[in-house]
């Protein structure tokens, strides 16, 4: 029977290999879909992915050789089938430095290499000229957001500040979980909670940022595809969690700038604002 | 199993069981017993009695998965008649909520700690009981308020808490913000308290027995690594623990008495009165990771120590780098304090602290990288003998390097940007936590049960439990990762609105098939478990030639355990030493006469 439980164990790693690397490549079909979903961002869907798969092909590479190493043990040593002596022994200690050094090592490489992608997409906020005029300079001033996002339990309400730039003015546009944005512009959004925890998902950005009652946090992303795309939200939020779904509209600048307008205007003329209708 | 013949003939031993017994005597060695042996089987039994619930509840999230909205065949119409025998929403809450707490806090924890760290301590180290047999049995008894209180969460308005296991504030601080925020979030809160007292008690108790009782000779150095997994795991307990208890306290006052410890100001949902608020719903985040991120070592290092025993044993070789393994499992542990936040990369803390904590993360990755290589080196060169256990022992190895690996993509922040709460985390914990924690634990009955019992487990049955387990908790798990890597969310109730995950159904429905298969094979194991019990063939002391001391007590032990004062001479490792002509070398067995002065040579 070692032989068949060797084979049993062998499989680990040859159908282990075989799912993760099938949706991977073909990406059609059956398998369509069954990866990493369409990434329409700039630069920090690039950086996220090509991580994941350097994370990928190192741990990839742990996996198949740990699972193959088991097997031929498995396979030669087997009680039934091994002649030899036990190798009666405890250890040894240049193979533990070894064994600990290595992948020491790695760790801490990517641990590092990391370090530039994480504070792109949360601590270095888009910046606009100060007053000299020159940007990335010390008074460069934080880019402004372009619109506030609201959860609460079940939706994402949405308020753009409007002619003035200033959110709260009279001038602001209501909408519920429809978010648009212009396509090819760096997006700072502002986004707060109402009641409970949310999070703010982006798949097709790799964004995601809970959103927390009492703080106040920024999340930017620039998109470079015009389409309709999902907002998720990633965190427990009640009964209805699983109904808290937004839309991510990408428009052209035309068409962006359009909307704004038309929306307004719908909002000035019919006397229920979203803000109530709701509930 | 040629050269292991398992023992035939029954010792005396049967020590406690007379002919006839008055109900006093009864209740005094069944029920409120003292003897570690009888609370560890106590412990067992309550432990797998709550994996059977835990494992019905997980049936009933993947049917929602599956098929969302349907009806539920057979139990569907009993269970929800007023919605036409489908799931709704808030009962999915339920059950992925309670599912998680009854197997985290009823089932994997009590069932290394309580069921085999009483059963095995005191046998191990070769003590007659543990230092404190009151507090014991007051550990096994302050679990049952626990057990009522999640019991009754299941009757309170919102069929159960549903906040998730992680109850994060302010969902479980408001008591309006979901149906089930109220009564049954309070009992489920009390519930987790009681099982925090009941593991301080133990720890407390594990810690005083291991410094305090061991046989002479039985230095630290010769312990089990089984006994070392338990002492650190009770010393994370005893630090860790009391922090949860805090939090739990404090978030009980804010649900009761209007603190606002985890609430903002004038915080509210669903259109409740605002509450004075003045805290941070993050402050629970940080209190409640820094107990259970060591609590997931605390879910794993026993039985990484078990396995390692059984390894061992049925590899006839000793433990390759015995110290390495204390170590490293001593390396885990300390880490284990420092990385609470990397389960908060985007909750909103401070992106700063993310990366420090992102740094130790990578790091706690390598103790557990060390422990595969070794465990991987005790099988080479060894006579390997395909028992039960073993295979068991095996997966436990197979199936961690996955859990291991995939820890390393959600350590790395800008990835977990990507797969935090998606089906990759809950990939990544039930390789950890089923494929290593269950299989070892699965392993550590077969292994342990003539010891406990007198009595033998059914072998080939055993073998056809391990291998349909094995292929369906990988049916069941492993594609997890392709959905994580889409960002299919975990905790929705119908995910295929999104247009991202709506053709994600057919996969699911595969992982759901065999999930059903995996439940439905624990019956082998259930019948073979009670009927070996009463029918098994009996065994001697050492059916499987093992080294530890429990080995030396008879099946099962007396009261008091050993018949003869054990004296340790070496590690419990000595398998196939020159020393002796025997493939084994039991601990307490004396050196020839001439050898004597080298006799700890088993210790490096
Ligand atoms: C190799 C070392 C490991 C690393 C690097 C690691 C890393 C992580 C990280 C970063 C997370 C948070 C992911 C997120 O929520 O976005 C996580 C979650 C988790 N890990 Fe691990 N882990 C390791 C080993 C383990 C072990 C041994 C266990 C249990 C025995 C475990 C159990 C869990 C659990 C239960 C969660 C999820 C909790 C939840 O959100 O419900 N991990 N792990
Ligand atoms: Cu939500
Ligand atoms: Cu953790």
């Amino acid at each position: 029977m070692g032989r068949f439980w060797s084979l049993l164990f062998l499989m680990v790693p040859v159908l282990g290999t075989a799912v993760m690397v099938a949706p991977m490549v073909y990406q059609t079909g059956m398998l369509a879909g069954h990866w990493l979903p369409e990434d329409i961002s700039a630069y920090n869907g690039h950086i996220v992915d090509s991580l994941f798969y350097l994370i990928l092909g190192l741990t990839g590479a742990i996996f198949i050789a740990t699972g193959l190493v088991l097997f031929a043990f498995m396979w030669k040593y087997d009680a039934a089938k091994n002649d030899e002596a036990v190798k009666y022994t405890h250890g040894n200690h240049v193979l533990e430095v070894v064994w600990s050094i290595l992948p020491a090592g790695t760790l801490l490489f990517i641990a590092i290499f990391q370090m530039d992608a994480w504070a792109n997409s949360k601590m270095r906020r888009p910046t606009l000229p100060g007053p000299d005029g020159v940007i990335g300079t010390s008074d460069d001033i934080p880019k402004p957001p372009m619109a506030l996002v609201t959860g609460r339990q079940f939706e994402w309400r949405i308020q753009y500040p409007g002619e003035d730039g200033v959110l709260q003015t009279p001038d602001d546009i209501y909408t519920v979980n429809e978010l648009h944005v212009p396509v090819g512009e760096e997006v700072v959004l502002q986004i707060e909670a109402e009641d409970v925890l949310h999070s703010f998902f982006l798949p097709n950005l790799r964004i995601k940022q809970d959103v927390v009652p009492g703080m106040r946090q920024f999340i930017w992303f620039k998109p470079i595809k015009t389409g309709t795309y999902d907002i998720v939200c990633a965190e427990l939020c009640g009964w209805g969690h699983y109904k808290m779904r937004g839309r991510l509209v990408v428009d052209t600048p035309a068409q962006y700038k359009q909307w704004l307008v038309d929306t307004f205007l719908e909002q000035e003329t019919t006397t229920v604002r979203p803000k109530e209708a709701e509930e | 199993m040629s050269d292991i013949p398992l023992g035939t003939t029954a010792p005396v031993a049967v020590g406690h069981a007379k002919p006839s017994m008055g109900v006093g005597e009864f209740l005094s060695t069944y029920v409120f017993s003292r003897d570690h042996k009888v609370i560890g089987i106590q412990f067992l039994f309550s432990t797998l009695l709550w994996f059977l619930v835990g494992g019905l509840l997980a049936l009933g999230i993947r049917w929602q998965l599956a098929w969302p909205w349907s009806n539920m065949p057979i139990i569907g119409r009993m269970l929800f008649s007023a919605q036409g025998g489908q799931i709704s929403p808030e009962f999915y809450t339920m059950l992925f909520t309670m599912h998680a707490t009854v197997m985290i806090f009823f089932v994997i924890i009590p069932i290394l700690a309580g069921a085999f760290g009483n059963f095995l301590i005191p046998l191990m180290i070769g003590a007659d009981d543990m230092a404190f047999p009151t507090l014991n049995m007051l550990s096994y008894w302050f679990m049952w308020p626990a057990f009522i209180c999640i019991g009754l969460s299941f009757f309170a308005p919102g069929n159960g808490a549903a906040a998730g296991w992680t109850s994060y504030a302010p969902l479980s601080a408001i008591p309006e913000a979901a149906p089930s925020s109220g009564m049954a979030q309070t009992l489920w809160l009390l519930g987790i308290t009681f099982v925090g007292v009941s593991s301080m008690m133990g720890s407390v108790n594990y810690l005083t027995t291991i410094i305090q009782m061991r046989a002479p000779g039985m230095t630290m150095f010769r312990l089990p690594l089984t006994i070392w997994g338990m002492f650190i795991t009770a010393i994370l307990q005893a630090f860790a623990l009391p922090v949860l208890t805090a939090a739990g306290f404090m978030l009980l006052l804010d649900r009761t008495i209007g603190t606002g410890f985890f609430l903002p100001e004038m915080a509210t949902a669903n259109n409740a009165a605002p509450t004075s608020g003045g805290g941070q719903p993050l402050l629970w985040q940080h209190l409640f990771w820094f107990y259970s991120h060591p609590a997931v070592y605390i879910m794993i290092l026993p039985a990484m120590g078990m396995v390692s025993d059984m390894i061992s044993c049925f590899a006839r070789k000793p433990i390759f780098g015995y110290k390495p393994m204390v170590y490293s499992m001593s390396g885990i542990a300390g880490l284990g304090f420092i990385v609470w936040g990397h389960h908060m990369f985007v909750s909103g803390m401070n992106p700063a602290l993310g990366m420090t904590f992102m740094v130790s993360t990578m790091m706690i990755a390598l103790p557990s990288a060390v422990k595969t290589f070794n465990w991987l080196g005790t099988l080479w060169g060894g006579k390997i003998h395909y028992t039960t256990p073993m295979l068991f022992s095996i997966a436990f190895v197979s199936m961690f390097v996955i859990g291991g690996l995939s820890g390393i993509f959600m350590a790395a922040t800008p990835v977990d940007q990507m797969i935090h709460d998606t089906y990759y985390i809950v990939a990544h914990f039930h390789y950890v936590l089923f494929g290593g924690t269950a299989m070892g634990v699965f392993g550590a009955i077969y292994f342990w049960f003539p010891k406990m019992f007198g009595r033998m487990m059914n072998d080939s049955w055993g073998k056809v439990h391990f291998f349909l387990t094995f292929i369906f908790l990988n049916g069941t798990f492993f594609t997890m990762h392709v959905l994580g890597a889409v960002g299919f969310p975990r905790r929705l109730a119908d995910p295929y609105h999104y247009l991202t995950f709506a053709q994600l159904q057919p996969i699911n429905q595969f992982m759901t098939i065999s999930a059903i298969g995996m439940v439905t094979s624990q019956i082998i194991f259930a019948i073979n478990f009670f009927y070996s019990m009463f029918y098994g063939p009996r065994v001697g002391r050492n059916p499987w030639h093992a080294n530890s001391l429990e080995w030396m007590a008879p099946s099962p032990p007396g009261h008091g355990n050993f018949d003869f004062q054990p004296v340790v001479y070496r590690g419990p490792y000595e398998y196939g030493s020159p020393e002796t002509d025997d493939d084994y070398y039991p601990q307490t067995q004396p050196p020839p006469e001439d050898r004597e002065a080298s006799s700890d040579e088993g210790d490096h």
